[in-house]
């Protein structure tokens, strides 16, 4: 079953969440310029400190699991690197973004030595340290981008970065800082790797317009990218079979997180507000195969307009203003997170949104072993 | 940091306009396609072969095109298409439909032709609209609303 959590006394939205390493930790933003650190007590969470540097809404949260450093950007079109006291309270490092508009999302690289930011000012800095003047410093990858980056995702080898764009439009890039960094080992993606090489180029839809990008994510081993668009669609294209495009146009409102789960298939969620399984099949269809809100079966028993009529009537109301949702989130769900396990087999992910909660779900039990009874092998 | 204002003035600035290479919706797209062919259109529906009719005008639904022109014509003929045919032969095309991806743009003429209504004319659309929407869920309607490409 579901865990649900509400942190604090505030129903503020939650912007974005990210975990520490062992999941006793939380950073969150409440839709503000402040990040809230919780420590997990029991069935608690205490707060354990205030992260408050930044001057407008902070956009990304991302956590460092094993160099325990978290990364924060925000449309004050800064970034900090937050490293931890002997004291327990977070230290603020000022990032140079050298950008001109709001800083939209940030992804550690999984060797976590660099990060990158996405930003309005269509481009993505890639940030790493430079120990000779003890800051963090970037460097810009512009072209061909035309729109505000919205999402950013790292592969396994710490050098490809995948970012998705208001374009319309999903790229590939070479994120290779020559500085700090031995050369990659080729890819299915292509073997240049100079920062900023364009390696591949997606449209969100071949033949109409698209919509934005919403979120994106690279699969456990790289080879094949997941992204959702604002046209409630989730696309998986393959670097291994020719960059082929899988588009499966879905009947839901849009979706604005999506996240690996196993090999085959991703956890996506949005305005719906329920998070979806979709997986790949044997003959390359990409299809619905499980939800992980069980609740959402309520709606099967109906709500009638007598029942709605009957519950105004016994409540004495003239007007019609009951406004639960019948699921777990009662409003948009904003991100997705893995919380225990990894891209290649996650057992549980965790998504906040705007309606102030966390929630963590059982993915085995909600979609994965379901969906797989229905695949034919 | 910025001042609380009364004032909205300040959105309606364009901060983009000194930016060389602003976005723009890609142009070098064909516009070549002419849309549906009309008197192919009417032969089949004096057929009495709508379904078809229907089939063949969104297949050729210039949607990628920026001649407007072209665009008003196309949705005329697909209007009188979707017009004559009757409510119960709609399950009929809808499956037909969806069996060839078109229910996208079946939902895009949809809300096109509430925009000019004639005598009768959205009552029947919302028939199609209700049937419409009974198969592609909300996403279809999402993508009239997020698409670029309009009927």
């Amino acid at each position: 079953m579901a865990e649900t959590y509400t942190f604090g006394t505030s129903l503020a939205s939650i912007t974005c969440h990210a975990w520490n390493k062992d999941r006793t930790q939380i950073a969150l933003s409440p839709n503000n310029h402040e990040i809230h650190i919780y420590s997990r007590e029991g069935s608690d969470w205490k707060l354990a400190d205030v992260l408050n540097q930044h001057d407008l809404r902070v956009m990304g949260i991302d956590w460092a699991k094993n160099t325990n450093r978290i990364v924060s950007c925000a449309a004050d079109r800064n970034a900090y690197v937050w490293t931890q006291g002997d004291d327990g309270k977070w230290k603020p490092a000022l990032v140079l973004l050298r950008i001109n508009r709001a800083a939209t999302c940030v992804k550690w690289s999984p060797a976590e030595n660099k990060f990158a930011v996405g930003s309005g000012a269509r481009l993505i800095s890639v940030c790493y340290f430079e120990s000779e003047n003890d800051w963090w410093v970037s460097k810009h990858i512009k072209k061909p981008i035309r729109s505000t980056v919205t999402s950013l995702d790292w592969h396994p080898n710490n050098v490809l970065l995948l970012a998705g764009s208001t374009d319309y439009k999903v790229r590939v890039f070479s994120a290779f800082i020559k500085d700090i960094e031995e050369p990659p080992t080729p890819t299915p993606w292509g073997n240049r790797k100079p920062l900023g090489q364009l390696m591949a180029e997606f449209r969100n839809s071949q033949t109409s317009g698209g919509g934005w990008i919403n979120s994106v994510s690279f699969s456990s081993d790289g080879n094949k990218v997941c992204w959702v668009g604002h046209d409630s669609c989730v696309s998986i294209a393959d670097a291994t079979n020719g960059n082929t495009v899988i588009r499966c146009r879905t009947g839901y409102l849009p979706f604005l997180s999506c996240e690996w789960v196993s090999p085959t298939s991703v956890v996506v969620a949005g305005y719906s507000c329920v998070p979806l399984l979709y997986s790949l099949t044997a003959d390359g269809k990409l299809v619905l195969s499980g939800k992980l809100d069980k609740s959402q079966k309520k709606e099967s028993s109906g709500i009638t307009a007598m029942r709605i009529f009957q519950s105004m009537d016994r409540n004495m109301r003239t007007e019609n203003t009951d406004t639960v949702v019948d699921s777990i989130h009662q409003n948009a769900i904003t991100s997705v997170r893995l919380y225990a396990g990894d891209k290649a087999s996650a057992t549980k992910v965790s998504t906040s949104g705007v309606d102030g909660q966390l929630v963590i779900w059982n993915v085995e039990q909600g979609g994965i072993n379901g969906g797989m009874r229905n695949l034919q092998i | 940091m910025a001042k609380n204002t009364s004032s909205n003035a300040f959105r309606k600035i364009d901060v983009d306009q000194y930016n060389e290479d602003n976005f723009r919706e890609d142009d070098g797209v064909e516009s070549a396609a002419a849309g549906p062919d009309e008197s192919e259109i009417t032969t089949l529906l004096t057929q009495g072969k709508s379904v078809e009719a229907l089939l063949s005008a969104l297949q050729n639904a210039p949607l990628r095109c920026k001649n407007q022109n072209v665009k008003d014509h196309a949705l005329n003929i697909t209007l009188r298409v979707l017009l004559s045919i009757k409510s119960t032969q709609m399950d009929q095309a809808i499956d037909t439909l969806d069996q060839n991806d078109l229910i996208d743009v079946l939902m895009k003429y949809i809300y096109r032709g509430f925009e000019i209504p004639s005598e009768g004319s959205s009552g029947h659309l919302l028939q199609w609209h209700e049937k419409a929407f009974a198969k592609g869920g909300v996403g279809c309607i999402v993508r009239v609303l997020s698409d670029t490409n309009r009927a």
